[in-house]
């Protein structure tokens, strides 16, 4: 299965290579200064959805520092991926407030409904779940985030019915 | 004319996370299309859209000025009807009124429900009152009277002393006095020195600095200001969430503002005093909370924290003096100084002065953000303000200071709400999250989750919280599926101990308090789990059986409506019953049962 996932991912990495070049106009945006890696790996994560190893490449040669580096930060933040993500990314909050609100009934549906668990991407490229802390709209738990919209006050009926809708305005 | 015809008519759309998630912005809109510059509505109001309310639970908020009435969960198609009525008329639309659950009436003006009028706002003084885009309606409210006072008025060291007179403590969760931080930072004598605001809130359940970013960054800007003046700094960085979308859109447009205004940049005020400041963006990593992390995320590396053996105000950023404040405390700030320590000191009771924002959350009817003295009991909270559980289900316990707190039972509910006293019966203040938890509340799953948090954040640089705090869960894990031996519960006592003392920050010190207070406060839950294979609370499911109490059942049929998946049967009127081979324990049938005759069983019961 694993191996699958890895040829999906690099298949999908192989997809927008040509776009790579733009990155580094998103690069050269900031000094050459260690302190703006973080920064611009979140720019690079809103571009690519992922940050590809050809940006940390670049952002190594840029920046003058080890592409080790780069990698543990990226692998350290939580914000930042090395695989890409679905186009709509569902953030699911696990805070307190909405774990005691079943969030967790809420997982269970979501991975019923699209067939994944947290931190995987559907066969479709379209959606990715990922089970998130707090996202401090706690008054509105068990509350979900898919893109930039928030969804809150979620029963399991509801967020079939928030899934089948986005689908439906892709078919 | 009319008084309702006053041109001073505003009308203030909450335009905070929590209502913009229920639509308010297009309520905003609304209002627009209907009354602004095209319209031949014959009023134009002011239309503002603002930050937080608080009672985010009831959002939509509309406010209606200078006649302060208060409209809850106004919906787009609503807005027509206000300005009819409202706005034109000067009636009141009855069904959009707060209503009041203790006094069991609606309510005109918020400021008279009980979730607001307990309240005595410093922190949060502007935020649903002014629109956060906009400089001027913060100068209106006496927005950088407090650094003018400052810079032209005051020294250093009486700007120190002001805020150390005034006792006002860290908000962030330590409660260190800030005063005595800035006078010791003050003291050195090494260059640049920097301000940093700690604005990466991530204790699940508190989001008051949010609140505040979004709704009232300007007061943050000026804390810190004044805070460059003192100890005699020129840079600022404001450490913020990356998902904190709105909060960073609005405090970046803050800066802007008071860059061009003369407030931030060189010759402030014409003064020749010079500050300035730069947002950061964090990774999305708790432990960047912890004041080194914070410094080593604004450097450009992981945020692992260190050893404190010197202390940041001597060595903090690129190893220069760093004055490290949260958001809540910098709010606090330009009122000291405005209105003096004395002013200050009267709020709250004694080593603990002013005021303090808690987001009451979990099960409990008014979820939102609260500001109360320093020194307000727990039930005061829960029940006055807070309007009591859910349901009015049975309370079992309040959660304070996030991961890093504790679980307070009910025998502790008229506890004072201060540094010390949470202290000592094994919690914390932390940042001022109060999640309140019902008998539908698994004391042990509770700690479970927050070991599963804390393993996720770990940094994983010391063994003792990276091994340990993975033992912990595991064993939680176990109680919680039914496989819990007696000896777990000294286990989890010893793992705790040893995490406290060997782990370097605060994130591994104190992450065993969950695990500590449940075992203390709520032994017999673990001893039910573990020898009775049973959780009363029905949140773990492998040791949960649910059934019908026939003497109890009516037959209503509610239940039966209810389950997802067809497992209750029987006849209108009679006492209805469980297939526990189709039953998926969602427990929807106990939370609706008007009767609480739909009983929690352990894994063996028997019928």
């Amino acid at each position: 299965m694993d191996v699958l996932a890895n040829s999906r991912v690099m298949d999908m990495a192989i997809d927008i290579k040509g776009d790579y070049n733009d990155s580094m106009d998103i690069i050269e945006r900031y000094p050459r200064e260690k302190r703006y890696t973080l920064a611009i790996l979140q720019d690079i994560q809103r571009k690519y959805d992922f940050i590809p190893r050809e940006v940390m490449v670049l952002m190594s040669d840029y920046l003058g520092m080890p592409i080790s580096d780069i990698y543990s930060m990226a692998t350290f933040y939580k914000a930042l991926s090395l695989k890409p993500k679905g186009k709509y990314i569902i953030k699911l909050c696990n805070g307190t407030a909405c774990h005691i609100r079943g969030s967790e009934s809420i997982r269970e549906e979501l991975e019923t409904i699209l067939n994944i668990s947290p931190g995987e991407t559907t066969e479709d490229g379209l959606f990715s779940i990922e089970v998130v802390n707090c996202i401090g709209a706690c008054a509105l738990a068990p509350v979900m985030l898919i893109n930039e919209k928030y969804y809150g006050g979620l029963t399991e009926e509801k967020v079939k019915a928030i899934i089948d809708g986005i689908k439906e305005g892709h078919r | 004319m009319n008084d309702i015809y006053d041109e001073k008519m505003e009308i203030l759309v909450c335009c905070g996370t929590g209502c913009l998630a229920n639509n308010s912005y297009r309520v905003y809109e609304r209002f627009k299309e209907i009354l602004g510059e095209e319209s031949e509505v014959a009023v134009k109001p002011l239309i503002k859209a603002t930050g937080c309310n608080g009672l985010c639970e009831k959002g939509p908020v509309v406010k209606i000025l200078p006649k302060e009435i208060a409209y809850f969960k106004v919906l787009p198609d609503d807005v027509d009807d206000i300005v009819e009525k409202t706005v034109l008329k000067g009636e009141i639309v009855d069904r959009l009124l707060y209503f009041d659950v203790n006094e069991r009436k609606r309510i005109v003006s918020h400021k008279d429900a009980s979730f607001y009028k307990h309240q005595h706002k410093i922190a949060l003084r502007n935020i649903g009152e002014i629109d956060p885009l906009c400089i001027g309606d913060y100068l209106k409210r006496d927005g950088y009277r407090a650094l003018a006072k400052a810079l032209f008025e005051m020294t250093p060291d009486q700007v120190i002393g002001e805020v150390e007179r005034s006792g006002l403590r860290g908000r962030g969760g330590a409660g260190f006095p800030t005063g005595r931080k800035w006078n010791i930072c003050s003291t050195y004598e090494s260059f640049p020195k920097y301000v940093v605001c700690n604005g990466d809130e991530g204790d699940p359940g508190a989001f008051m600095d949010r609140s505040i970013m979004e709704g009232d960054p300007h007061t943050v800007i000026e804390g810190m200001i004044i805070c460059g003046y003192a100890i005699g700094s020129n840079r600022g960085f404001l450490y913020i969430r990356d998902e904190y979308d709105l909060a960073l859109k609005n405090m970046q447009a803050a800066i802007d503002n008071a860059r061009e205004f003369g407030y931030l940049g060189s010759n402030i005020l014409e003064s020749s005093f010079e500050f300035d400041l730069e947002i950061v963006r964090g990774g999305g990593a708790f432990v960047c909370g912890e004041s080194s992390a914070l410094m080593a995320s604004i450097e450009g590396n992981i945020g692992e924290p260190r050893a404190k053996y010197i202390r940041s105000v001597e060595k903090g950023l690129w190893d220069k003096p760093t004055v490290l404040n949260n958001v809540e405390t910098w709010a606090n700030i330009p009122p000291i100084i405005i209105n003096g320590a004395e002013w200050f000191n009267k709020i709250g009771i004694e080593g603990n002065s002013g005021t303090k924002v808690f987001s009451l959350v979990g099960k409990v009817k008014n979820t939102g953000l609260v500001e109360v003295p320093m020194g307000t009991k727990l039930n005061e909270l829960v029940y006055q303000i807070g309007g009591g559980i859910i349901r009015d289900r049975p309370f079992k316990a309040v959660q304070t200071g996030g991961p890093s707190g504790g679980c307070i039972p009910k025998e502790y509910m008229d506890i004072s709400l201060d540094f010390e006293s949470l202290d000592k019966i094994g919690s914390m203040m932390g940042s001022g999250g109060v999640i309140v938890m019902d008998d539908t509340t698994c004391m042990v799953e509770v700690a479970r989750y927050y070991m599963e948090f804390l393993s996720e954040e770990s940094c994983g640089k010391c063994t003792t919280c990276r091994e340990g705090i993975n033992t912990m869960l595991k064993i939680l894990e176990n109680i919680t599926i039914g496989e819990g031996q007696l000896d777990d519960i000294d286990l989890l006592l010893q793992l705790g101990e040893t995490i406290k003392e060997a782990s370097l920050c605060a994130l591994g010190k104190t992450a065993p308090n969950p695990v500590l207070t449940t075992i203390r406060y709520f032994r017999h839950e673990y001893l039910e789990h573990i020898k009775e294979k049973r959780c009363s609370a029905g949140v773990c499911k492998d040791l949960t059986t649910y059934y019908i109490d026939s003497e109890l059942c009516t037959g209503c049929g509610l239940c039966s409506r209810r389950c997802p998946v067809a497992a209750i049967d029987g006849k209108l009127k009679e006492p209805h019953i469980i297939d526990r081979d189709i039953c998926t324990k969602c427990g929807n049938c106990f939370t609706v049962c008007p009767r609480n005759a739909v009983k929690v069983g352990g894994a063996n019961y028997e019928c």
